[in-house]
C-alpha cells in the first residue's frame, strides 16, 4: 500500500523546493522572459504598423505623382494646342495684313502713277503748248518767206517731232 | 461526466494494481531469487540511490538520513549506518542509534513509543533537487538571453524555451482563465516547467520515479488547490455556497457535493491522473526488461528491448502530455475561479 501512501518527509521538501522554485522561477525567470516577449510582440507590433502606414504613405505618394504627372500632361496639351493657335492666328493675320498692306502698296502705287500721269500730263501740255507756239512762231516767222520752204519747215519739225 | 468516469476508473485500476502488488512481489520471492521485485523498488522511493548491480556489487547513493524529534533534536545519518554493507539490504537487525529502516524502505524508531518527523534526502528528494536545479538552470539562462538581447529572436536555449513559455500563455493561460490570465502565467509556467523536466529526467536510467510518487503529485495538486481557491472570487464562492438558480430545498444536498467539488475532487483528480499515467509507464518499461531476467532468453530479451524503446518513445510523449493535461487543468480551475458571470 506504500505507493499511495505519500510519505511526509517528501511531502514537505516538495513544498519547500516547489516554493523556492515557484518564486526564483517568477521573479528571475517567467517575469523578464514574459516581458521581453510582450515587447518584441509590441515592437513587432508597430513596425507592422508603421510599415503599413509607409506603404499607404507610399500608394499616396505614388497616386499623388501620377495625378501630378497627369495634370502636367493635361497642361502641356493645353499649351500646345493654345500655340497651335496663336501661331495660326498670327499666320493668318500676316496674311491679312500682308494682303492689306500690299493692297494699300499697290493702292498707292496706282495712286502714285496717277499723280504721276497727271503731271506727265500736265508737263506734256505744257510742252505741246510750247511746241505749238515754238511751230507757230516758226511758221508766222517763215510765213514771210514762200509757201514751199513752209511746207518744208513744218514737215522738218513734224520730223523733229517724231524724232522725239 | 465522462471525465468523472475516466477518473472514477483510474481509481480503481490504482487500487487493483496496489492489490496485486504484494502478490507480484510475493511470487517472485517465493523458491529462488526476487526476479521481478526490482520493478517496485524502483517505483518506490528509497534511502539509498541504486544505479547498478554487477554479480554481488552494487553501485548506490547512501543517502543523509534526516530526523527531527522533540527529545533528540535533529539527527543527520547516512543511509549506510542502517544496512548490510554488502547486500545493502535494509532491516530490523541493521539498526543504528535507535532508528531502522525496514524491509520496505520505511523508517521506524526502535522504541515505537517515540514520535519523529523524517526529512530525509531520499532518492526522490535527491531526484526533486536535481529536477529544480535542472529548471532553474534552463530557465535563468534563457531570462539572461533575453536580458542581453532584447528584441531580438530567439537562439540556442531560449529558442528550446520560448515555444513553451509561448504555449503555455497563449493556449493554456489565456483560453481557460480570461483577461486575468497574466497573473496566473508564472505559477502554470513553473508547474508545466516541474512536471515536464521531471518527467523527461525520470525516464533516464538510474533515475528517480519522482512525478510519479503519490507525494509529489499530491503536493503540486495541493498547491493548485491553494492558488485555486486563494483567487477565488465572489461568484465562486456564491457558486459553491448558494448555486443560482437552484431551489434552497436542494441547496442542503447540492452545497456538500460543490464543497467536495472544489476541495477534494479537483486536487483528488490532478493528483491521480499524473502519478499513475508515470508511475504505469514506468511499471511497463520495467516489466518488459523483467521478462528478459524471467525467461532467461536472448530472443525474449530482443524483442523485449523492442518494445522498451517503443514504450520509451510514448512515454516521451506521456512526459509532455502530462504535464500539458497537469498544467491545462490547473488552468480550468483558476478560470472557473475568477470567471465573472455576466448572465445566470
Amino acid at each position: 500500500m506504500d505507493l499511495i501512501l505519500p510519505s511526509s518527509g517528501l511531502v514537505i521538501w516538495q513544498i519547500i523546493g516547489f516554493s523556492i522554485l515557484l518564486i526564483l522561477l517568477a521573479k528571475f525567470a517567467w517575469k523578464p522572459i514574459l516581458s521581453a516577449l510582450d515587447e518584441r510582440e509590441l515592437t513587432i507590433e508597430g513596425a507592422l504598423k508603421s510599415a503599413e502606414v509607409a506603404r499607404n504613405e507610399m500608394a499616396n505618394l505614388k497616386a499623388e505623382n501620377e495625378k501630378l504627372l497627369q495634370e502636367a500632361r493635361i497642361e502641356r496639351d493645353v499649351i500646345l494646342q493654345k500655340a497651335h493657335e496663336v501661331s495660326a492666328q498670327m499666320i493668318e493675320d500676316a496674311k491679312q495684313s500682308a494682303i492689306q498692306e500690299g493692297a494699300k502698296m499697290i493702292e498707292n502705287a496706282k495712286a502714285v502713277i496717277e499723280t504721276e500721269k497727271h503731271a506727265a500730263l500736265e508737263d506734256l501740255k505744257v510742252q505741246v503748248g510750247t511746241l505749238s507756239l515754238n511751230v507757230a512762231e516758226k511758221l508766222l516767222k517763215k510765213n514771210f518767206a514762200d509757201d514751199a520752204t513752209q511746207k518744208a519747215h513744218v514737215e522738218e519739225l513734224v520730223n523733229d517731232l517724231k524724232l522725239n | 461526466m465522462t471525465r468523472h468516469l475516466l477518473h472514477l476508473s483510474v481509481l480503481f485500476s490504482v487500487v487493483l494494481l496496489m492489490c496485486s502488488a504484494p502478490a507480484f512481489a510475493a511470487a517472485g520471492s517465493g523458491e529462488e531469487e526476487d526476479k521481478t521485485g526490482f520493478i517496485m523498488h524502483h517505483v518506490k522511493d528509497s534511502h539509498e540511490w541504486h544505479f547498478a548491480t554487477f554479480g554481488h556489487t552494487h553501485v548506490t547513493l547512501p543517502l543523509p538520513v534526516i530526523i527531527y524529534s522533540k527529545d533528540r533534536g535533529l539527527e543527520v545519518y547516512s543511509s549506510k549506518n542502517f544496512q548490510n554493507p554488502d547486500t545493502h539490504a535494509f532491516g530490523k537487525e541493521y539498526g543504528h542509534n535507535g532508528y531502522y529502516i525496514d524491509e520496505h524502505d520505511h523508517l521506524k524508531a526502535e522504541d515505537k513509543s517515540r514520535s519523529f518527523v523524517e526529512l530525509s534526502i531520499t532518492k526522490n528528494v535527491a531526484m526533486l533537487f536535481l529536477v529544480i536545479l535542472v529548471v532553474l538552470y534552463l530557465m535563468l539562462s534563457t531570462a539572461k538571453y533575453y536580458k542581453n538581447n532584447p528584441n531580438s529572436p530567439p537562439k540556442g536555449i531560449a529558442s528550446f524555451v520560448e515555444p513553451i513559455v509561448i504555449f503555455v500563455r497563449d493556449e493554456i493561460a489565456l483560453p481557460n482563465i480570461g483577461p486575468k490570465y497574466r497573473k496566473f502565467t508564472p505559477y502554470l509556467l513553473t508547474i508545466f516547467a516541474f512536471i515536464w523536466i521531471g518527467n523527461l529526467m525520470g525516464l533516464m536510467p538510474g533515475a528517480a520515479n519522482l512525478t510519479g510518487n503519490i507525494a509529489v503529485t499530491a503536493t503540486l495538486a495541493i498547491f493548485t488547490l491553494v492558488v485555486t481557491n486563494l483567487s477565488g472570487n465572489r461568484e465562486y464562492w456564491k457558486h459553491i455556497f448558494a448555486t443560482p438558480g437552484v431551489p434552497k430545498a436542494i441547496l442542503p444536498i447540492l452545497v456538500p457535493v460543490e464543497i467536495l467539488g472544489a476541495f477534494i475532487t479537483k486536487p483528488f483528480a490532478l493528483m491521480v491522473r499524473l502519478f499513475v499515467a508515470i508511475t504505469a509507464g514506468h511499471i511497463v518499461i520495467l516489466s518488459f526488461i523483467g521478462l528478459i531476467f524471467v525467461f532467461e532468453s536472448y530472443a525474449v530479451g530482443l524483442a523485449s528491448t523492442v518494445m522498451v524503446t517503443f514504450i520509451l518513445l510514448i512515454e516521451l510523449l506521456v512526459a509532455t502530455i502530462q504535464a500539458y493535461v497537469f498544467t491545462l487543468f490547473s488552468a480550468m480551475y483558476i478560470g472557473q475561479a475568477v470567471a465573472e458571470h455576466e448572465h445566470h
